[in-house]
């Protein structure tokens, strides 16, 4: 599951995630995202930036983001549960 | 899984050639400034080099391989095999291999023929050229890989108009008893052949008063059946899936590490893409060469190009051995490892 140097999400708690995801998206403030955050409504949800949350979830936990997982997610809450079930699995 | 190694083929030389002409992301008005800026921070294309109305792909190629020619002073005569890899060829039929090899002046002897590939065809043509060579004995070829992609994407289409530039290359080939093998790893997965694809025009929909109807795809992006259309996500997550393993595989088979390669050197596909297979592969930026700023995606150029415009002076004055990785429309994608000592590399040449 880790074959590429993914690390495990096991452990990390949403506050860390939400730190990594403001990290990637950069025009985003510290301390803007919450679990119940609307991700779409907060990045201004558009082809690259869905590529740079497929980027980050793939190269940082091993995790790959279909289209069809991308439009399931609402929130913060909800990435974070689908990477965690991926690596659960 | 294609694994396999070719003896005795050595790369003699490479040249490549772009138009003059010059677009600036920062003046493509189809999107918001804060648009350009997040597509030439995350995209990496800054600018791109397109050709004008009447020019093709041979055209680019050609200029490239005159150079080289002469400045490795070759004769025509001495050219056995003249390869053309692209999927902007001059004309429907006939191959524009043929063309080439008489612009080229080469001799009725000399083999000539066209590959239809794109992202990955760099790979792919290495790999069919030095096959031929090997087992014809052919001692001096050429491979013209390049695209001009540019005449295929519409203005209003955000996710291909400013990424695709234009370019043609020339590498000259010859056998030598005393070269590195070329190690190569192709492989490739039809199923995924619309992630990329211009729909009609050719014999499966042919071409129809509706081609040339634009359509509206997605927000800013409005394009006609006889223009790419490409699947962003689908490409991005089979670069992802694919190209890592591929890499791993063909280091693991010739029992070398990424310790032993001077240079890893990527299809200029995006800089997400290339970055994130970066991190994948756990290899320094320092080892990765890009031309994506100045150049764009050149296609089946692009290998070529990166290697001429970043590491003209490397490939010139010592030894290096290098990782080529391509992978892209087809879906199609592919490894080389290959030697290069002190090769003739005249620079990136501007066709006007």
């Amino acid at each position: 599951m880790y074959l590429y140097g993914g690390k495990s999400i096991t452990g990390m708690t949403m506050d860390e995630f939400i730190l990594r995801l403001e990290d990637e998206f950069d025009h985003l403030p510290k301390g803007t995202l919450k679990p119940g955050t609307n991700f779409r409504e907060e990045v201004e949800w558009n082809s690259i930036n869905a590529l740079i949350l497929i980027a980050l979830v793939k190269t940082e936990y091993d995790v790959a983001l279909t289209a069809t997982d991308l439009q399931s997610f609402q929130t913060v809450q909800d990435i974070y549960s689908f990477v965690v079930s991926r690596q659960t699995a | 899984m294609a694994l396999f190694s070719i003896p005795c083929t050595r790369i003699a030389g490479i040249a490549a050639s772009v138009p003059a002409t010059r677009e600036e992301t920062g003046d493509y008005r189809w999107i918001s400034q804060r648009e350009r800026e997040q597509f030439i921070r995350t995209v990496g294309v800054e600018s791109r080099r397109v050709v004008t109305k009447g020019t093709t792909t041979s055209d680019l190629c050609l200029a490239a391989a005159r150079r080289l020619i002469s400045d490795l002073a070759w004769k025509p005569e001495e050219i056995g095999i003249v390869l053309f890899v692209s999927q902007t060829r001059d004309y429907l039929i006939p191959a524009t291999g043929g063309i080439l090899q008489d612009r080229l002046g080469l001799p009725h002897s000399a083999i000539a023929l066209d590959i239809h590939q794109g992202c990955s065809g760099y790979v792919y043509g290495l790999a069919v050229i030095s096959s031929l060579m090997n087992t014809t004995g052919i001692g001096k070829g050429l491979l013209l890989a390049g695209d001009i992609s540019s005449r295929n994407t519409s203005y209003r289409d955000k996710s291909t108009y400013p990424l695709f530039g234009d370019a043609g290359a020339a590498t000259a080939l010859e056998l030598s008893e005393t070269s590195f093998p070329m190690h190569f790893n192709l492989e490739g997965d039809g199923s995924g052949f619309d992630a990329i694809i211009i729909p009609d025009g050719g014999i499966r929909n042919g071409l129809s008063r509706s081609s040339f109807t634009y359509k509206k795809q997605g927000k800013g992006v409005y394009r006609n059946n006889l223009q790419v259309a490409l699947d962003g996500m689908k490409v991005f997550n089979f670069s992802l899936r694919e190209v890592v393993p591929n890499v791993k595989e063909l280091l693991n088979n010739t029992n070398l590490t990424m310790d032993s390669v001077d240079h890893l050197v990527f299809h200029q596909a995006n800089k997400l893409i290339n970055e994130s297979l970066r991190k994948l592969l756990k290899v320094e930026a320092s080892k990765i060469p890009s031309s994506l700023r100045q150049f764009g995606n050149t296609s089946s150029a692009s290998i070529p190009l990166t290697m001429v415009s970043e590491l003209a002076g490397e490939l010139a004055s010592g030894k290096l051995t290098l990782l080529l990785s391509a992978f892209g429309i087809g879906l199609s994608w592919g490894s080389v490892l290959v030697e290069t000592e002190r090769i003739i590399c005249p620079g990136v040449l501007e066709y006007r």
